[in-house]
């Protein structure tokens, strides 16, 4: 007994040790963030003397730090709608619906996911500029805007589910539309929901791309709009601060919302993987 | 099932569109552009093998792919140990987990911008870390201007942020362990790191390739770490500079060199896919044992 009480101690002890390291570095951004003008932010001292949130009205004045939140925002949600719809709707014609050339569809979605991002950018940046897109946030989210991944996701619930609801439905008379919207759809919310759940985070997460896609600092979305941020305030770390913090809230918020679903999800797609 | 012949492809148009579009049409266009001598402004003209003759003798090419192999190497053992021991802790069920879990979590969900910038002030000559440094009456320690240690510093937030991501798949997977192993092996008198090496490691050996595939995948490709630390300079005289980088300060812009940047985006995905390559044949074999 007083071995296993040993065991416990050790195990919240680690616990505590990996907590203080995930956490801790965000804590002295938000103590950072919250310093007034006249505390050395260099002092290593997490909790200020005299609090204020002055910062961030402050790094609003500045860079129109809210604009681009809510340019990332616009951004996100549009990633999450198309994913969801454009991804079930492929996903369930690859599994439910007998045609040909379902084959090559298959192919062309498998072969995409095989194609890394950071090697077409070049490329993609000029199909972009032959659509004359760059500079739009249209450009930043059409190239994920159905991604293969999601794809093969949904293709992968819908195989999953029983068909002989499907053949009823058929029998009375529902066409392919019908029996996607009303009987498939809602049996496969679960991955649905880990769809839009990765489709934002990758979306609001998102650097690489919209660095060289957009070049005005008001299509900016957030992750450039930081790192401008960065590049131009570096003397005073206090702003930068309070709009790292701006850029984490939500994004904590949504997931502590959708928590549930997302650490089952995750682990019902690497029992089945 | 009875639906008419054009039917599914109503239902496949968009996503065929968005990925012949922006992702199989670009990726045919970088394989031409690559034997041509095209700028950002359009046209080129055929050019053979020159892009590759020009990159075998371009020391930025050689410097940047071997930070890169460098990255891969120096995250993959962290990544493939440190989140499994992360999961054994955090698996049991004791109270407050949850809240554990979460937390642990949280670096994964604040996006890679917000980690890399509270790293860069985290690491700052006068930052955080050398305060503690200088506390204990060591030197400040240049992580961000020199360029070796910069390499090393945009490792270690790397994988501070995989902790928790590669976790999440370490507790799936521990979840599937047979609890009579651990319980025979109990009887057997094993103590706790007795019964992680053998019974806990050995049936994660599956996973554990998983994990050094992606976290090599990912090593491979890393840039924004390594962009945000430098302040996009790619750390002193671009010393620290990776293949992606290097595309990507290449190809952009007005002056931008789309022929010879679509070469180095050929060398990258053949890597790439080696890499794949490999997991899937390892994965194999793994499977037959």
């Amino acid at each position: 007994m007083k071995r296993s009480h040993v065991l416990l101690g050790l195990r919240y002890l680690g616990l505590l040790a990996i907590l203080a390291i995930s956490v801790g570095p965000f804590l002295w951004q938000f103590a950072t963030s919250i310093k007034g003008p006249g505390e050395d932010v260099f002092v290593p001292d997490f909790i200020p003397d005299d609090p204020t949130f002055a910062n961030y009205a402050a790094v609003a004045d500045v860079v129109p730090v809210w604009s681009f939140a809510l340019n990332s925002l616009g951004v996100a949600s549009v990633n999450v709608v198309t994913n969801c719809l454009g991804a079930a709707m492929a996903g369930y014609a690859l599994a439910r619906l007998r045609f040909r050339g379902r084959r090559f569809a298959a192919v062309v979605f498998a072969s995409s996911i095989l194609v890394p991002f950071e090697a077409i950018m070049i490329s993609l940046f000029l199909v972009m500029r032959g659509f004359g897109l760059t500079n739009t946030l249209t450009a930043v989210v059409l190239p994920g805007a159905v991604a293969a991944l999601n794809v093969l996701l949904l293709r992968n619930a819908f195989l999953a589910l029983p068909a002989e609801v499907e053949e009823a439905a058929v029998i009375d008379g529902a066409n392919a539309w019908q029996r996607f919207t009303r009987l498939a759809l809602p049996s496969v919310k679960g991955t649905l929901v880990v769809v839009a759940l990765f489709s934002f985070m990758f979306s609001w997460d998102d650097f690489l791309w919209p660095l060289i896609v957009l070049s005005d600092q008001e299509k900016y979305t957030l992750t450039i709009g930081l790192a401008y941020l960065q590049g131009t305030f570096v003397q005073n770390q206090r702003l930068v601060a309070a709009g790292t913090i701006i850029a984490v809230v939500p994004l904590v918020l949504l997931f502590l919302l959708l928590q549930k679903h997302f650490f089952r999800g995750v682990g019902e797609g690497a029992i089945k993987g | 099932m009875t639906h008419r012949p054009y039917t599914p492809w109503l239902f496949l148009a968009p996503g065929l569109a968005i990925c012949s579009l922006f992702v199989i049409f670009p990726f045919l266009n970088m394989i031409v552009l690559a034997f041509t001598d095209a700028s950002a402004l359009g046209g080129g003209t055929f050019t053979g093998v020159d892009n590759f003759v020009r990159m075998a003798q371009d020391p930025r090419f050689w410097a940047a792919a071997r930070n890169s192999l460098l990255y891969m190497a120096g995250v993959v053992p962290p990544l493939v140990l440190l989140p499994l021991l992360v999961a054994v802790l955090a698996q049991k069920v004791v109270p407050g987990i949850g809240v554990f879990r979460t937390a642990f979590f949280t670096p994964v969900i604040a996006s890679t911008v917000v980690v890399g910038l509270i790293w860069t002030w985290l690491l700052d000559s006068r930052g955080l870390v050398n305060s503690v440094v200088e506390a204990l009456g060591g030197d400040r320690v240049p992580f961000l201007t020199d360029s070796g240690l910069l390499l090393v510093s945009s490792m270690v937030v790397t994988v501070w942020r995989g902790l928790g991501y590669y976790m999440v798949i370490y507790l799936a997977a521990l979840a599937n362990v047979p609890k009579d192993l651990h319980e025979a092996a109990m009887v057997d008198g094993a103590g706790p790191v007795r019964r992680f090496w053998s019974v806990t490691v050995p049936s994660l050996r599956p996973t554990m390739v998983l994990v050094a595939a992606l976290s090599a995948v990912n090593g491979f490709r890393v840039f924004s770490e390594i962009y945000l630390l430098s302040g996009g300079t790619g750390g002193p005289g671009g010393a620290s500079t990776t293949l992606v980088m290097l595309i990507q300060s290449t190809g952009r812009g007005l002056t931008g060199e789309v022929g010879y940047a679509s070469a180095l985006s050929v060398v990258l995905f053949v890597v790439l896919l080696g890499l794949l390559l490999v997991t899937l044949k390892l994965n194999r074999r793994e499977d037959q044992l």
